[in-house]
C-alpha cells in the first residue's frame, strides 16, 4: 500500500470531523425541538448547581433516555457524539502514522488516545 | 423568563461571542463563561461545561479550513497533546476541588492575559533544521510555502514548550476554555515555530485537549443539555461566519474594542470572585 502524505492524512481526518460535527448538531437540534414542545420547569434551576441523576451523566443513562425519546437525553447524546469527534481524530492519526510506518508517532498518538479514553471512561461508570 | 426566551438569548449572545472571537483571533470560548456567569447568572460549573462543548465544536468544525491552508503540523500537535491532555485531566480534577470564587479569579487573570497577548506583534521565527537535536529526533520539523518560496523550520527548547503546554492543558480543564493564547505562546514564543504554523496547529490541538476533560465534566453533571446546546450552536455558527468575514474585513479597530470588552469582563470576574458573588 502507498504511504499517504501528512496533508492527505489531515484532509481525510478533517472531512470526517465535519461529518461528525454535522451529525452531532442534527441529533441535538432534533432533541432541542422536542424539548421546546414540552412544558418545563423554571430557568432559576440553572442558577444553582445540581449534578442531577445518572440519566444525563453516564453513557448508559443517556442511551436509555434516547430509546425512550426523552428530549434532554437526545440533546446530550448529540453532545457526546461531538465530544467523540476529537477522539476519532486521534484514532485516525494512529492508523495514519501506522500506514506511514512512523513507529514513534504511533506510540505518541496512542498515549494521547489512552488519556482520552481514561477521561471518557468516567462516563461509562 | 421562559426556557424558550432564555435559550434564544443564550444563542444570540453565543453567536456574537463566536463571531467576534473568530474575527479577532481571541477565540469565542474565552468570553462565554463570563457572559453566562455575569449576565445570565448561570452557575459557573454549567458555564464551563457549556463552554468546553462549544470549544470542541469550533475546533472540529473549523478543522477543514485550517487543513486546506496546509500549515498545521500534525506531529508537533500530537506530541504536545500528550502534555495538554494530561494537564486537562488534572485541571478537570482541580475544578471539583477549587471553590467557584477562585475559579472566577483565575479566569479573570487569564482573560486579562489573553487581551494583552492579542496585541503582541507577530515576529515570524525560522529555526533551521539541525540533525541530532531533540527536535529532530522527535520529528518536530516541517516546511511551509509562502509567496517567497518554501521554508524549512524546526522547533527549539522542546522541554520548556512541553511543560508550558501541560499548564495550558490544566487551564483548559479547569476553566472550560481552549486556552489558545497559552498554546500559541508555547509554540510561537518558546519553541520558536513560525507564527502561522503555531496558530493553525493550536486549533488542531484545542479540540483534543477539551475532549480530555469533557468525559470527566459529563460524569460530574457539568454539562447541562439545555444550556450547552444553545451555546454550542451559537458559538459554532458565529465562528464559522467569523472565519468567512475575516478575509474581507479590516479588524484592527474591532480587535481593540473586543480586547477592551475582554479586559472589562476579566476585571469583573476577579471582582465577583473576591466579593463572593460567583
Amino acid at each position: 500500500m502507498r504511504r499517504p502524505s501528512d496533508h492527505e492524512l489531515e484532509l481525510s481526518v478533517a472531512g470526517m470531523l465535519r461529518f461528525g460535527v454535522t451529525a452531532a448538531a442534527v441529533v441535538s437540534i432534533f432533541g432541542g425541538l422536542l424539548y421546546l414542545r414540552q412544558p418545563h420547569a423554571s430557568i432559576t434551576r440553572f442558577q444553582k448547581f445540581n449534578a442531577g441523576g445518572p440519566g444525563l451523566r453516564t453513557i448508559s443513562g443517556i442511551w436509555h433516555g434516547m430509546v425512550h425519546l426523552d428530549p434532554r437525553s437526545m440533546i446530550q447524546f448529540g453532545l457526546v457524539l461531538l465530544i467523540a469527534t476529537p477522539v476519532a481524530r486521534v484514532v485516525f492519526c494512529v492508523i495514519g502514522f501506522a500506514r506511514q510506518k512512523d513507529r514513534l508517532y504511533v506510540l505518541v498518538s496512542s498515549i494521547v488516545l489512552l488519556v482520552l479514553l481514561y477521561s471518557l471512561g468516567h462516563g461509562f461508570q | 423568563m421562559s426556557v424558550l426566551v432564555f435559550s434564544s438569548l443564550l444563542f444570540a449572545a453565543s453567536v456574537a461571542a463566536g463571531l467576534l472571537g473568530a474575527m479577532t483571533g481571541l477565540g469565542g470560548g474565552v468570553v462565554i463563561v463570563p457572559v453566562l456567569a455575569l449576565l445570565f447568572k448561570v452557575d459557573i460549573r454549567y458555564a464551563i461545561g457549556a463552554s468546553l462543548v462549544s470549544v470542541i465544536a469550533t475546533s472540529s468544525g473549523a478543522a477543514i479550513a485550517y487543513v486546506r491552508e496546509g500549515l498545521s503540523n500534525i506531529r508537533v500537535g500530537m506530541f504536545l497533546e500528550v502534555a495538554t491532555t494530561l494537564g486537562a485531566v488534572l485541571g478537570a480534577y482541580l475544578a471539583a476541588k477549587i471553590s467557584g470564587h477562585w475559579i472566577a479569579i483565575i479566569f479573570g487573570v487569564v482573560l486579562l492575559y489573553s487581551a494583552i497577548s492579542s496585541f503582541r506583534s507577530n515576529v515570524d521565527h525560522l529555526v533551521p533544521i539541525q540533525p541530532g537535536t531533540l527536535a529532530s529526533k522527535l520529528e518536530l520539523t516541517g516546511r511551509y510555502t509562502t509567496a517567497d518560496g518554501t521554508h524549512a523550520y524546526s522547533a527549539e527548547r522542546v522541554p520548556f514548550g512541553f511543560g508550558l503546554m501541560f499548564g495550558a492543558g490544566t487551564l483548559s480543564g479547569l476553566l472550560g476554555i481552549g486556552s489558545g493564547a497559552v498554546k500559541v505562546l508555547a509554540m510561537d514564543q518558546v519553541m520558536r515555530l513560525p507564527f502561522k504554523v503555531s496558530t493553525t496547529t493550536s486549533n488542531f490541538m484545542i479540540g483534543v485537549t477539551a475532549a480530555a476533560s469533557a468525559g470527566i465534566y459529563l460524569s460530574r453533571g457539568y454539562i447541562d443539555p439545555t444550556i450547552a446546546l444553545s451555546v454550542m450552536l451559537g458559538v459554532l455558527c458565529g465562528s464559522l461566519l467569523g472565519t468567512r468575514v475575516l478575509v474581507k474585513a479590516r479588524v484592527s479597530m474591532l480587535k481593540q474594542v473586543f480586547a477592551l470588552v475582554v479586559v472589562v469582563l476579566g476585571i469583573e470576574m476577579i471582582y465577583s470572585g473576591i466579593t463572593g458573588r460567583i
